[in-house]
């Protein structure tokens, strides 16, 4: 049996790391830090139980991983779907009317190179960030392991898997778009700002 | 034969789904002569992986800290609730 350590520590210890978790999935900082308070104190309730067999922090995160799934759970977003509907005939514009690109797309050189650089995770959030807000929380509910297809549609009153397939095609595409404009192709952009 | 537009649906719902023989042959068939869907392909992939890394790493990938004033908070509710526990033990 292992034992958690002194929960005076668990701030100085875990808190980044729990926050930045939860920033990433509810992408508001104060309901971040809700979320990990919420944590600490279930966590300090149940902490006869925790077994040791996992490090603290797993053990923390896994507490935090509930923590957001119930309050997708009781908060339901409000249904947008206007920005949906939008953004669906605005990404059909890049298919002319039998279904072929009007454009071809412009290769991404050596892509993971852009992992070392902070400047590129902060454009990625930002291009999640601004997807229409439910199919952005799809996103990341489909990121935390051990949710079923059947859940996540429950959680975001999706009517079926199909639709969630097209929805995530959609915010897939969306994400393709932005992170081409500001990030692969920016100087391009920057180019034809100057020459315009 | 598929359209464009069909094939990156699929190529997206590759990733969430096992797809049918006939469906993985038809897409085979499109991307070996359609340099731009091959494209879309490779840039979906990197997506996925990207998004991957992005939930799963706990440095946050350049996200901000807690803020001191938040954990100054949470530290100070924590202990109200290890005082409690003290005082009903007691």
């Amino acid at each position: 049996m292992g034992t958690a350590s002194d929960p005076s520590t668990w701030v100085a210890q875990h808190g980044d790391a729990l926050y930045r978790y939860a920033l990433m999935k509810m992408r508001d900082p104060s309901q971040a830090e809700d979320m990990v308070q919420e944590t600490f104190l279930a966590a300090l309730k149940a902490r006869e139980r925790f077994s040791g067999e996992s490090s603290e922090k797993t053990w923390l995160i896994g507490i935090l991983k509930h923590k957001i799934i119930d309050h997708f759970r009781k908060h339901k977003r409000e249904q947008n779907s206007d920005d949906i509907e939008a953004l669906r005939e605005q990404l059909e514009q890049q298919f002319d009317h039998s279904g072929h690109w009007r454009e071809p797309l412009s290769h991404w050189q050596a892509p993971e190179q852009a992992y070392e650089n902070r400047e590129f995770w902060q454009v990625f959030s930002a291009c999640i960030a601004h997807l229409p807000e439910r199919l952005a929380d799809l996103f990341i509910l489909r990121e935390i392991k051990g949710l079923s297809s059947n859940e996540i549609c429950k959680l975001l009153d999706i009517s079926t898997t199909n639709n969630m397939w097209v929805m995530l095609s959609r915010a897939r595409m969306r994400l393709r778009n932005c992170l081409d404009s500001h990030w692969f192709n920016r100087d391009l952009d920057k180019q034809n700002q100057e020459a315009g | 034969m598929l359209s464009c537009k069909e094939v990156g649906e699929l190529l997206s719902q590759e990733l969430d789904r096992k797809l049918s023989l006939r469906e993985r042959l038809r897409l085979k068939f499109h991307l070996l002569i359609c340099k731009t869907c091959s494209c879309y392909e490779q840039q979906l992939k990197f997506i996925a992986r990207s998004v991957q890394r992005f939930m799963q790493s706990s440095d946050g990938a350049g996200m901000p800290p807690l803020s001191e004033e938040a954990g100054r908070r949470i530290n100070s509710n924590i202990r109200e609730q290890l005082n409690k526990e003290k005082q009903s033990a007691s």
